[in-house]
């Protein structure tokens, strides 16, 4: 984004006697503070102080039945932890929940990348009518996206009707442990490669065009400009991208909860679903702990992109 | 880049693929909802109609509750889009436009708040919600989501391409910064103001797993959370006419305003990612 006009700190009128001019900054820090005050309680409420509580709560024998007197609760130390990690769900969810990525994200970007390029290169009559299409799914209600998966995949569904007609039995995907998951994932997909795919235009628009006219007049064909331009250009785009997709894995809920409820056989259940499923038994100490595993993997994850992205550029 | 003569129509005939594979669950969900419950049940996976029919969405208004949560899912939308554009576009505005101390604090916060992610927030946030005597009522579903940090990330991203003079000339003018704010920088921000307006409606409207927490009773369920609901309660005996169209009734606002707005959707999107 432009960053053209940042003048606004230089000082136009002449201020005589340094107090006058410490006031009329003091005037000015609280006139911009109540422009950011609406902002700046709902931060507070609802990010700020629930991040700490977060952490404070991980550390309690906190349940549901306490929520009135949450300063009767007792200290427990790390012992909610100890306990996560002791449990085999736990550690099941986030194997999921580490599948979930590792298949989802490259799934995910490697087709926004693609239609991108392909969206990019030379195509202008319909352009604008696909990208249409490709984002649709992005602003696409999931409850109603899950219904209608459901409805296709069920065990007489559309999906298995087609496979029928090339005379192919369609499994019960749903229900079946190994089947469950590359569905949920397929919903993930679907529903966000979209989002990569606009980021990945957007970068791909902003390499300057003459690069690739001097390679290709130094005879670059069209995969060694692909190779030593566009990739290396996009570099930070890409690293964008995946952490975005990264951090919404991690944190994935809507999909399995709404598809398969984290089953068959728990082989779809997420770490956010364990961390809605304590929270729904009561077991707030719990639920925050697992929420605190995801608040340390995001951080993780952000923080090593901003090392690469800094190191590289 | 330009395109060899052989492979551009490679191109087209594979995106055109694409194309056809993304859209055709909405396809599905269309259809589906068209089709009687015998239809449904004779032949379930039929990719067609064999007889159209309106009567799951006559069904749909005439079931309990789903007048009330179509109205609930309006009320926490206007809320949320309300609250967004007073205090997006006021932070916005004092984070590009302003100068004062702890600017850099409050931008930190704003990117801070991009990052966090739900999943570690809700417990307090429910806490918090219990404790204002918010649970269970329709503003408590809306207030975390009245001031988005990408509002105010796409409002300070806009307002520095503002120029600085139009300000400076009116403060020379002895106008106060709450004037030029109102008469001089919102008539401007139109398009941020479009922006922020379609993001968080759209965040509101598919908002799943906190009203999902908030609600507990079938007068506070908003559109999704009511819908879920009744597809659980109906796992036995699947009314799949019926909650399909509930599902064309929830996805349709979303999409027709997508059609006509597609180029701020994209925009409020590809403001997140940079940052």
């Amino acid at each position: 984004m432009t960053t053209t006009f940042v003048s606004s700190a230089k000082k136009t009128t002449a201020v005589p006697g340094t107090s006058a001019r410490r006031a009329s900054r003091a005037r000015r820090t609280a006139v911009a503070w109540l422009f950011l005050a609406p902002f700046a309680v709902i931060f507070v409420l609802y990010t700020a102080v629930p991040t700490v509580a977060a952490l404070g709560l991980s550390l309690t024998d906190i349940r549901g039945a306490d929520l009135r007197t949450p300063f009767a609760v007792d200290f427990t130390g790390l012992q909610n932890y100890v306990r996560l990690f002791q449990d085999a769900t736990f550690r099941r969810d986030l194997l999921n929940t580490a599948l979930f990525v590792a298949v989802g994200v490259p799934l995910t970007m490697g087709t926004g990348f693609v239609l991108a390029l392909a969206l990019n290169s030379g195509i202008r009559r319909l352009r604008g009518l696909f990208r249409t299409v490709f984002f649709a799914p992005v602003v696409t209600n999931i409850v109603a996206a899950a219904l209608i998966w459901q409805y296709a995949f069920h065990t007489d569904g559309t999906v298995n009707k087609v496979l029928g007609a090339i005379g192919l039995a369609g499994p019960n995907w749903l229900d079946d442990p190994n089947l469950a998951m590359p569905v949920v994932v397929l919903l993930g997909v679907w529903r966000n490669f979209g989002t990569a795919m606009v980021l990945f235009l957007a970068g791909l628009q902003a390499i300057p065009q003459d690069v690739y006219e001097a390679a290709a007049l130094d005879g670059a064909g069209r995969l060694r400009q692909l190779r030593h331009i566009t990739l290396p250009l996009l570099l930070p785009t890409t690293l964008m991208v995946s952490v975005l997709l990264t951090v919404f894995y991690l944190q994935v809920f809507d999909e399995p909860y709404l598809l398969t409820g984290g089953g068959p056989l728990g082989s779809t259940e997420s770490v956010a679903l364990y961390t809605y499923r304590q929270f729904g038994a009561g077991e707030f100490g719990m639920s925050s702990a697992a929420s605190f595993v995801t608040l340390v993997l995001v951080t993780v994850v952000s923080a090593v992109q901003f090392r690469l992205l800094r190191s590289r550029t | 880049m330009t395109t060899t003569r052989i492979a551009r129509p490679l191109l087209y005939a594979a995106l055109v693929l694409c194309a056809l594979l993304t859209t055709v669950p909405f396809a599905w969900g269309v259809s589906g909802s068209l089709r009687s419950l015998d239809d449904i049940r004779s032949d379930p996976g039929a990719l067609f109609p064999h007889h159209l029919t309106f009567g799951n969405f006559t069904r749909l208004f005439e079931t309990q509750g789903f007048g009330t949560f179509l109205g609930n899912s309006i009320v926490v939308a206007s809320i949320v889009v309300a609250g967004n554009i007073v205090a997006a576009s006021a932070a916005g505005y004092a984070l590009a436009k302003l100068d004062f101390a702890g600017k850099r604090l409050a931008f930190g916060a704003v990117m801070a708040a991009l990052m966090v992610p739900f999943t570690a927030v809700f417990v307090p946030q429910f806490v918090i919600t219990v404790d204002a005597g918010l649970a269970d009522t329709l503003t408590g579903i809306a207030l975390p989501s009245a001031a988005l940090p990408m509002s105010v990330f796409i409002m300070r991203q806009y307002a520095l391409s503002v120029p600085d003079e139009l300000l400076e000339a009116a403060r020379i003018d002895g106008a106060g910064e709450f004037r030029i704010f109102l008469r001089i920088f919102l008539p401007l921000a139109g398009p941020a103001v479009a922006t922020i307006t379609i993001m968080s409606f759209l965040a509101s409207w598919n908002n799943f797993i906190w009203p999902l927490i908030v609600a507990q009773s079938m007068s506070t369920y908003t559109l999704p959370v009511g819908l879920a609901a009744t597809s659980q309660a109906a796992a036995h005996v699947t009314d799949y006419g019926l909650l399909l169209a509930g599902a064309v009734v929830v996805m349709l606002p979303v999409l027709v305003l997508f059609l006509f707005l597609q180029r701020y959707f994209v925009q409020g999107i590809a403001g997140t990612g940079m940052r």
